[in-house]
């Protein structure tokens, strides 16, 4: 007998999901992303993160700091108590009577805000100064890596006190001290891209259209340079994020008009000795939660866009 | 090879100098001291008695150059706060956060290394799994939370621990220590183990990967099939390889610890120079920063010197790399 071939036949989205997942580069880029499950929780951790973060005064229970709605009535409460109007504090609340879930909402909002805000300026300044090292080279390129070493040479957080200390409080002032702490690792990751890229031949054919330097920089070697620098970027926001929380825990960082999760898990310290352990433990959960969900995220980015481990 | 030595003590005395001209004009921009310091409640008489014995009058680069000539002979200003000269108080405190770094890098390679080379020995089974998680957990978690975690657990829930303080201490040397006692270890246990945390996590993913690497090299299999014992294999011939990269890892990885050792030792109170600096910061009490912030630089200046001069020892390409740039 001979076998025979049954064709089915695909309705017209199947074909295209098939072919968006096997042959289009962005297709292929994110079925290899979600083969790894714990990689595709964490995005799902980190969605529902930057949900909260943009829509925390829409979603939280309360208002924490809205002085018409919180009492010192209610403060210091266990997590599940309910206070006597109706409102049930998940989380408890922390010494002034706020409730604590919607602090950390609150909180999550500045901390995310200002971990990429610092991360995309300084993004953006680093590549700038990479793509500038590597394309101009000679002495250009010897000053600002001498910069680049001399600055990595310090630890980061030595660095953002120095600055800090220099700067005072205020979340223009960490922006800035979180940018200068992170530009350098964004120039030396393009840089050592870019070096390998500008020896192609696109680029020199570039360069014999006569294309202006700015031209060549940003539309030719900048997206080649790409797939490094998306990883860098998750890991050193996750970083600006917990170096942010460690500034305002120590006092040195935002202001305590924009609590910030750092700043409520030190706010909780001081109760600490008396067994109120939520006031610090919850706002700490959610800092792990955030960072740990955006290190899976970068290390999966990086199995997947690494052509070396690529099967 | 003295040609390399020279320029990279020309290259550091030069950024000791910036660091000391951006520290100085940065921290004399921060708020008004004489707000800080002064009782609101004095009269203008006495608000000008201290503010010339400051120096606080005097134009900024007066002031400037006072504090370089001082700080050459030593000295960075008196306390506004404690009225003891700056450098003092924070020499006194340097053995407290050396102790805690040193400590801290003793239980990082005591502990990351058997982890870590069992890891890489048995890298499927499930304690293996645990260590590795462990590991991207240390990395992850935030230094301050975990300390004080440690604090409601081990102090507050179980009172086993102290979670503040130096405890006893015993003169080593002329140096005031807290291992000699049992009461100053069970005060530095913690301390030291948060500290450790992250570098522990390096240490055991350096060794992991190490004997990964190690274990399948020629002169294993060649011992193995000698009939070396198996213990003898890992201790001696697996242990011996993987400490290449560790040593120098953690070598550059010592300066992180004193500077990460802010954040414990305020979350302790560890009487050391990082509490002293963040309680310097918060009251405006400039010499004391601009002591710290030059200490500091002068101590990773000199670090990264020594680790650099090694290293050209070790690998001349760098040496001549740096020659021809």
């Amino acid at each position: 007998m001979t076998e025979q071939i049954k064709f089915k036949k695909l309705k017209f989205w199947e074909i295209n999901f098939k072919f968006f997942f096997n042959e289009t580069p962005v297709g292929v880029f994110l079925s290899d992303f979600f083969e790894d499950k714990t990689a595709t929780l964490a995005l799902i951790c980190l969605g529902c993160i930057c949900f909260i973060a943009l829509f925390a005064p829409l979603i939280s229970p309360t208002n924490p700091y809205d002085l018409a709605v919180v009492t010192v009535m209610d403060s210091r409460l266990p997590p599940g108590t309910r206070s006597f109007d109706g409102t049930t504090f998940w989380l408890g609340t922390d010494g002034a009577g706020r409730d604590l879930l919607s602090s950390i909402f609150y909180g999550l909002r500045t901390s995310l805000a200002v971990g990429v805000a610092s991360g995309l300026i300084a993004m953006v300044i680093g590549c700038s100064i990479g793509l500038i090292a590597a394309y101009f080279g000679g002495r250009t390129d010897t000053f600002i890596m001498r910069l680049v070493d001399i600055q990595l040479s310090f630890p980061a957080i030595l660095v953002a006190l120095m600055l800090l200390a220099i700067l005072g409080k205020g979340v223009d002032k960490i922006i800035i001290a979180l940018v200068i702490v992170q530009w350098a690792y964004y120039a030396r990751t393009v840089r050592a891209s870019a070096l390998v890229e500008r020896s192609k031949e696109y680029v020199e054919a570039a360069t014999c259209l006569a294309l202006s330097h700015k031209r060549i920089l940003f539309h030719h070697l900048l997206p080649n340079c790409l797939p490094p620098l998306i990883v860098v970027v998750t890991v050193q926001t996750a970083h600006a994020i917990s170096l942010e929380a460690t500034l305002s825990f120590l006092g040195i960082g935002l202001p305590i008009t924009e609590p910030s999760l750092g700043l409520l898990i030190a706010n909780g310290f001081d109760y600490m000795l008396s067994q109120k352990y939520w006031i610090s433990f919850f706002p700490g959960i959610a800092l792990l939660v955030t960072i740990v969900s955006i290190n899976l995220v970068g290390d999966q980015l990086r199995e997947v866009l690494n052509p070396r481990l690529q099967k | 090879m003295s040609e390399f030595i020279i320029r990279r003590v020309f290259q550091s005395v030069i950024v000791v100098i910036l660091m000391s001209l951006l520290v100085f004009i940065g921290v004399n921009l921060i708020g008004d001291p004489v707000d800080m310091l002064i009782n609101p409640e004095a009269d203008q008489a006495e608000i000008e008695r201290v503010i010339s014995m400051l120096g606080l009058d005097r134009p900024i680069h007066e002031q400037y150059w006072l504090f370089l000539t001082n700080a050459i002979k030593g000295d960075l200003g008196k306390s506004f706060i404690f009225g003891e000269p700056a450098l003092k108080l924070i020499i006194q405190r340097i053995p407290a956060t050396l102790e805690l770094a040193f400590a801290a890098l003793f239980l990082a390679i005591s502990i990351g290394i058997p982890f870590g080379v069992y890891a890489g020995l048995n890298p499927n089974t499930k304690i293996s799994k645990i260590i590795m998680s462990g590991s991207i957990l240390g990395f992850s978690l935030p230094t301050f939370w975990v300390g004080l975690m440690m604090i409601m657990v081990f102090a507050v829930m179980f009172g086993w621990l102290p979670s503040t303080g130096r405890g006893d201490t015993l003169p080593l040397l002329g140096i005031q220590v807290s291992f000699l006692t049992l009461d100053g270890l069970s005060h530095l246990l913690m301390p030291a183990l948060n500290l450790a945390l992250f570098k522990m996590s390096l240490v055991i993913r350096l060794s992991r990967a190490g004997t990964r690497e190690v274990i399948f090299q020629d002169y294993i299999k060649f011992a193995r099939a000698k009939g070396v014992r198996y213990s003898r294999i890992v201790l001696v011939h697996v242990m011996k390889n993987i400490m290449i990269p560790v040593v120098t890892i953690l070598g550059l990885e010592f300066g992180g610890l004193i500077a990460f050792s802010v954040v414990t030792e305020t979350v302790f109170a560890w009487p050391g120079m990082g509490k002293l600096i963040i309680e310097a910061i918060q009251n405006l009490d400039r010499p004391i920063v601009v002591a710290y912030l030059m200490i500091t630089v002068l101590l990773f200046v000199i670090i990264n010197l020594i680790v650099d001069v090694l290293y050209s020892i070790l690998d001349p390409r760098v040496r001549l790399q740096d020659i021809r740039s």
